[in-house]
């Protein structure tokens, strides 16, 4: 039977592997979340992952085999400049700016995958996951363990300017904040997540990987610090259930990761809601008792 | 030399010539009420002083050692993220970072400031509440802690009592006047002349250029000011 316990017997290295690019890239998606939610950029992420597609199907093309994420990285951030600075400039309106870039980015992703003679499971492991994250290539868990450090170590460099550059932009910037090196930051560090990320959840759910952690903190905790953790906490414990899940039922982890994620954040969403009932009905508590006598 | 000097300044926006021609300078230790009409011009002028955006004419020159960066500013409350989650202290805290030049994180010099212009505001209980669940008169004094912690001598504020009740209108008046009588020289850009004309020292009336540039007493006298306090007492 293939139980976790036997999986972990027989291929002990290959397991290790997985959970340790796992950890690293929920940690990196979870940090930067919190940021892109605020920031309202949550569709930048979104956009990135397909066009995350579209490098892959570009890496399969010029047939470079196991270090496709040495093609797609540069292509991703390429395109995740262009993003940013096309809705800080307002050329164009932000959201329709990445829907022209994730359409033609997966169209042309996909007939490139085709020109290729690739089989129909290259598409799918692209989009969905790879179908075990033990498949990962060499040259690929070393990008990721290394990349994600780097994501890691930045945010915390740089992780008070960056509250900074979101709370308030205006000020940071009269303070003399570079903000506009940040924002760049944050777009490199954005499409460098999702790289990693899509190995793991599909170029479909790397933005679910991002995105969640971050909204179900923000139900729970309230501030920014707290948010983080939260974030954080959440993401790596929901790696590990679905992971663990994927294992046990034979499916991919992409998917069984996302799908609890999405339960987190209805607990999470739960707790909030029931948190603001109690402090309302604490709050009209003290209007409603009369504290003086009628004489 | 006056802390900060306007000579020629001409302003544009999107294209549009918002002002042009504005001459005049603010000595250390004035509180100087920037009015007129929606549109005048004014915030833009404002954020020309912060840096924000560049001067098309002429130029702005900040004397007795006042940096740009070192400018308080307090922008108008639309422009903050009402549902950011974040506690009064972290708030407070990042209004200290341009003294920290490339060091990552805070330390205790800017800790004790934050404090210290916490305690001053009365906010320091409130230090650990979340900035999205306050009211919004406390949610003001947090900025204004913010851009106090940023600054030694200007602080430049937006439109700071707009949506806030008289009560509160007040008290906020009350914490400006505390603060500039420690010799903090304070700008004010006000849609409220009533308001302006009762605090402020000078007066600066902006129509794309200045109707009139004086002390506040002149101003209630000044055949603009006359005609511009009636019209909006109407």
């Amino acid at each position: 039977m293939n139980t976790i316990a036997t999986i972990f017997q027989t291929m002990p290295e290959i397991m290790t592997r997985a959970l340790v690019v796992g950890t690293l890239v929920s940690l990196c998606a979870s940090l930067l979340g919190v940021t892109l939610v605020l920031k309202r950029y949550s569709m930048i992420g979104d956009g990135l992952s397909h066009v995350g597609f579209g490098a892959l199907a570009i890496a399969t093309a010029l047939h470079v085999g196991n270090a496709s994420m040495a093609v797609s990285l540069p292509i991703v951030m390429a395109a995740a400049f262009i993003l940013m600075w096309l809705t800080e400039k307002r050329r164009m309106q932000g959201d329709a700016a990445i829907a022209v870039l994730s359409t033609g980015a997966i169209a042309i992703g996909t007939l490139l995958f085709r020109l290729s003679d690739n089989q129909y499971q290259d598409i799918c492991n692209s989009l969905f996951g790879t179908a075990s994250m033990a498949l990962l290539s060499d040259a690929d868990m070393w990008i990721t363990v290394a990349v994600s450090v780097v994501v890691v170590v930045l945010f915390i460099l740089f992780y008070t300017r960056i509250f900074s550059v979101t709370f308030d932009q205006s000020f940071a910037k009269a303070t003399g904040v570079h903000v506009n090196v940040y924002t760049m930051m944050l777009a490199a560090l954005t499409a460098v997540t999702v790289v990693i990320g899509m190995k793991m959840v599909g170029a479909i759910m790397v933005s679910g990987l991002i995105i969640f952690p971050a909204l179900s903190a923000m139900r729970v905790a309230k501030r920014f610090r707290s948010v983080m953790i939260t974030s954080a906490a959440l993401s790596l414990g929901c790696f590990f259930l679905g992971f663990f899940l994927s294992l046990l039922i034979e499916a991919q982890p992409g998917p069984a990761i996302i799908a609890v994620h999405v339960l987190a954040f209805l607990i999470c969403c739960l707790i909030g809601f029931l948190r603001t009932r109690i402090r309302t009905r604490k709050a009209r508590g003290i209007v409603v008792e009369p504290p003086c006598k009628v004489q | 030399m006056a802390l900060i000097t306007f000579e020629g300044v001409g302003l544009s926006y999107g294209g549009a010539n918002v002002a042009h021609d504005v001459s005049f300078s603010v000595n250390a230790g004035e509180f100087w009420g920037i009015v007129g009409e929606n549109g005048s011009g004014k915030t833009t002028l404002m954020k020309a002083l912060l840096g924000l955006i560049p001067c098309s004419n002429g130029r702005i020159v900040l004397g007795e050692g006042l940096k740009p960066n070192e400018i308080g500013y307090l922008p108008q409350q639309s422009l903050i993220q009402k549902d950011f989650p974040a506690s009064v202290g972290e708030v407070v805290l990042s209004g200290t970072i341009g003294w920290r030049g490339m060091k990552p994180f805070y330390g205790r010099h800017e800790r004790a400031l934050a404090r210290k212009n916490m305690e001053m505001l009365g906010i320091l209980p409130i230090e650990k509440h979340s900035y999205q669940e306050l009211s919004g008169g406390q949610q003001q004094r947090v900025l204004l802690a913010r851009a106090l912690c940023a600054t030694k001598k200007c602080l430049v504020l937006d439109e700071p009592t707009t949506g806030l009740d008289p009560v509160v209108t007040a008290d906020f008046y009350r914490l400006l006047h505390t603060v500039n009588g420690q010799g903090m020289t304070v700008i004010m850009v006000s849609h409220d002349v009533e308001e302006a004309v009762r605090d402020c020292s000078h007066i600066l009336h902006l129509s794309c250029h200045p109707l009139f540039i004086g002390t506040a007493a002149a101003y209630k006298t000044s055949p603009i000011g006359r005609r511009y306090l009636q019209e909006t007492a109407l």
